[in-house]
Formats: structure tokens, sequence, C-alpha cells
């Protein structure tokens, strides 16, 4: 048993590389709620019901307003004074996934309203249902022209789960600062997690890529017609806008 | 259709139609910009729901439904019941573009009239053969040129065995090299369906051809109807005359 002050990074690497799945867990968990809530707040902003619109408007002017850390310590330290006791991770991937859902919104909208009119209306004069127009004719127009975004939406949750260490998470981040503080020396060990973060931007920027061809698979946009404008857009979601979380 | 009324906000675009197309019979319907020609169709297509009045389309009404004696209003259940009859073809051909010309014709056939995936590229086949696309089956719209993609919303339509067929300016998106090749799908059907028509057109000579009545229509309102030997050779009223000239001079 060493003392303290001689320990090395080594000897507190598997307390650090079990953040990895922690923070990997968050970004999934996060991004399965930022979708749902984009195409909620998407399609609502989208709705021809005012009742709908203002609403969905409404939350996602006040999502994107104030600033995430605000809205997590609010989750975090406010609501349960309202009755709502949430778990720190339930509190976290809520505020992170609504929140990146709020800017994911405008995707859904626009990649909605991209698709012509003509389309639903050659679609209603064929006597097509409206299940069948939006599955068969709607979403494979619109769910290809998402996908890019969606790939910056995830890298950009990823760099997020690291404001989660704020409320006692213990995901990379917190593990990272946590070792630092016992080894009084920043270098090794944010170098290491640097690095590791940046392997898993790449790891899920390759999850896109293979996401952007099954979906286009799937629109029945096939390498032949629809994929010219593929790998020039993929770039902007192929290398990530990465910063360490404060 | 009856008494059919269309407004948009303040703005009158159909004013209290009476319009009847028999079985079999096929009318042009000609008139100026922003006349109301495309509205019609829509309205007749069950795309806008008229202001006032009712449309009734092979024995069933659109918007309404009939209980002793009386039209209730009805909704989008009772207008699919409606539209079974009728099919239209675009202006801009709306194909969908993430399917090939075959798939644009079966998916409906499957989807609505529930033919088995065989049948439905029988029928589609044939189809696309008749409008002269027997080897562009495989191509996606964005690979046909205009004449041919309106041909493919041509089969497609017609694939669905309508009772009556609706076109709106089918050929001004053409470049005009393309224009022949669509009319004369069109003209071979008018000449062998026993389905009616309503063909929304500036080519004159084309709907002197097929029509068995021409209507001319301005500001919502009919001017004057009747056969093409009338109305585009003879017309009586001056606004025709103006009309007709203005086109033949373009
Ligand atoms: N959705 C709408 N909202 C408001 N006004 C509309 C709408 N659709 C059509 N109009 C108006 O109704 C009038 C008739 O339009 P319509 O498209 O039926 O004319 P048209 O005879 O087909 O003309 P064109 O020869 O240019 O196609 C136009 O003045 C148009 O501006
Ligand atoms: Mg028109």
């Amino acid at each position: 048993m060493r003392y303290l002050a001689e320990r090395t990074l080594g000897d507190y690497l598997p307390l650090l590389l079990q953040g990895i799945p922690i923070t990997l867990e968050l970004t999934l968990a996060s991004t399965v709620v930022l979708v749902a809530a984009g195409f909620v707040f998407g399609l609502g902003r989208g709705s021809r019901n005012r009742l709908i619109r203002w609403p969905a408007g409404f939350v996602v002017e006040v999502l994107r307003g104030s600033s995430a850390i605000a809205q997590l310590f609010w989750a975090f330290y406010v609501l349960p004074y309202f009755g709502v006791e949430l778990s720190p991770l339930a509190a976290g991937i809520a505020v992170l996934g609504l929140n990146g859902g709020a800017y994911f919104s405008e995707v859904v909208r626009a990649a909605f309203a991209s698709v012509p009119k003509g389309q639903t209306e050659a679609a209603i004069a064929l006597n097509l249902s409206a299940w069948f127009r939006l599955r068969r004719i709607i979403l494979p127009q619109a769910l290809p022209i998402m996908v890019p975004p969606f790939g910056n939406a995830l890298i950009d949750m990823l760099k997020f789960t690291a404001l989660l260490s704020l409320v006692t998470i213990q995901e990379l981040a917190y593990r990272a600062d946590a070792i630092r503080s016992v080894l009084e020396d920043a270098g090794p060990v944010y170098s290491l997690t640097l690095l590791i973060y940046f392997a898993m931007a790449l790891a899920l920027s390759a999850l896109v890529q293979w996401l952007e061809v099954a979906v286009n698979r799937w629109a029945g946009r096939s390498t032949r017609t629809g994929r010219k404008a593929g790998p020039q857009e993929r770039s902007t979601s192929g290398v990530p806008r990465w910063a360490f979380g404060r | 259709m009856r008494d059919v009324t269309m407004r948009y906000g303040s703005r009158t675009v159909v004013d209290s139609l009476l319009l009847s197309v028999k079985p079999r019979e096929k009318v042009a319907i000609i008139g100026p910009s922003g006349s109301g020609k495309t509205t019609i169709l829509r309205l007749a297509m069950g795309l806008e729901r008229p202001s006032e009045g009712w449309i009734r389309i092979d024995g069933n009404y659109l918007w309404h439904v009939e209980r002793n004696g009386a039209l209730l209003p009805a909704g989008e259940q009772q207008a699919r019941r409606a539209r079974r009859a009728v099919g239209m073809v675009f202006q801009q051909f709306n194909l969908f573009p993430h399917m090939t010309a075959m798939q644009n014709v079966t998916e409906p056939l499957v989807h609505v009239l529930r033919l088995s995936k065989k049948d439905a590229h029988d029928r589609a086949a044939d189809l696309l053969t008749r409008v002269g696309l027997a080897t562009h089956l495989d191509h996606r719209p964005a690979q046909l040129s205009g004449g041919q993609q309106q041909r493919v919303a041509i089969a497609r339509s017609l694939a669905l065995r309508p009772k009556v067929m609706l076109f709106d300016e089918v050929t001004s998106a053409l470049d005009p090299e393309l224009v022949g090749e669509v009319l004369n799908v069109i003209r071979d059907l008018a000449h062998t369906t026993s389905m009616a028509m309503m063909i929304v057109t500036h080519e004159i000579t084309f709907a002197s051809d097929i029509a068995d009545r021409v209507i001319m229509f301005d500001h919502g309102h009919v001017v004057e109807e009747g056969t093409p030997d009338v109305v585009l050779r003879n017309p009586q009223s001056p606004r025709t005359k103006q009309f007709l000239k203005a086109i033949l001079e373009r």
C-alpha cells in the first residue's frame, strides 16, 4: 500500500473508466427524451390548432431561453418544494432531454414542413389512409432530413452529460474531477478524460452514419438517387464540436 | 355539385356553382388565371370543403350524409367513401419521389384496393405500358422527364379505376416538346374509356378534340357552356371571345 501522495493515475484508472458506461447511458437516456420531446414540440408548433401551437411554442421558448444549468438546479433543488421529488438521475435526464428536445423540435418542424403539400394532396386523392400517408409518404421524406442534425444533437448530448456532475451524478467528468483533487496533478487525468470523450464522440458519429444509411434504406432513398448529398452533409456531424462541460 | 360556394376569407372564389357531369361525359373547363378552375377540381376531389352547398359523386355525398330526407354534415370518413369514385392528376405531378414508377402505382392498389402484390404488379405494369413507360418501371421520379412523370401520375390514378378523372392543367408545367405525349395519352383515354372526365386546360385544340361539353369560367361563375363547336368556335359571350383571342395570340 502506497501513501496517498505516491499514488498515480494508474491506481484510479478503474474508477475513472467506470464513468464511461454511466456517461453513455446518460447520453442515450437523455437522447430518447430529446427525440420524444422534439417530435411532441415540433409537431405541436407545426399544428394548425392554436391551442396546441401556442403552448408548445411557449414551452420551447422557456427551455431555450434559460440556461440548462439553471434548469438543472431548479429541478434538483426547487421542485422538491412543490412536492416533486425527482432522483438526481431522473431530474438530470429530464432536463437534458427536454432542453435538447426544444432545439430539436425546430429540426422536426422544418423537416415535416419541407415535404411539399402536394404529396399529402396526391395521397388523399388516391384515398390513402392518414396512417399510411404518415408512414409511407411523409416520414420517408422527412426522417432522412433529420438524421444529420440528430447526429449533432447526440454528440452535444454526450458533452452536456458532464453538467450532471454538478448534481452529484458520478459520471465521467465527476470522477475525473474527484481523481484530480486527490492526485493534485490535473494534467494526466484531464488529458485522458478528454481522449475518452473524444473516442466516445467518434463512436457515436459512427453510429449516426450507420443510422443514416439505415434510415435512407428504409425510406427507399437508394444509393443510386437520393444519396448524392449524403457524405457532404455527414461531415457536419462527423466532427464532434466537443467541449468539456464546465 | 349544387349551390357550391367556396370562400377564402372574404374572397368568394366559386359562387353558387351548379355543375353536374354525366357518366362517360368529358367536360373541358377553360377560363383565365385565378378564375377558380383549380378550386372546382379540388372541391370535386374533396381536397377542400365547400363553404356552402353539397357535392355528390356516384351516389355518395362528399361532406354530407342523407338521413330522413335531410342532409347532415359529415366528416372525413364519409369523404373517403365518396373519394373512391374520383381520381385526380395534378399540374405538378406529385409523384412520390422515394418510390419507383412501379411502386407509385402499386402501393395504392395494395393499400386501398387490397389487391395482392402480384395483381397490383400486373395491373400497374399493364397501365404503365399503356402510357408508354414499359421500359421505365423501376425508375424513380427524379430519373424521369416531366412528361414521363405525368404519365406515371395518370397511370397511378387510373389504376384505382375511378368513375371520374380530374385533370388540372396537366401539361402547363411541362417543356413544350413534352406536352404532346401527355395530351396523346389523355386523348386516347378519353376516346376509349367509359370514365367521366373533367379537364382544366388551356390547350384549345385538345379541348375541342375530346370534350362533349366546354365550360367557360370566370370570377367564380360559369360564363358560357355548350359543345366545343359553339363555345370554342362560335362563342356567344364577349368574355369568351376575348379569352380565346388572348390564348390564340400567346
Ligand atoms: N388556399 C387559398 N387561400 C386563399 N386564396 C386562394 C386559395 N386557393 C386559391 N385561392 C384564390 O382563389 C382564386 C382562384 O384560384 P384557382 O387556383 O382556382 O384559379 P385557377 O382558375 O385554377 O387559376 P390558374 O389558371 O392560375 O391555375 C385565386 O385568386 C387564388 O388566389
Ligand atoms: Mg389552376
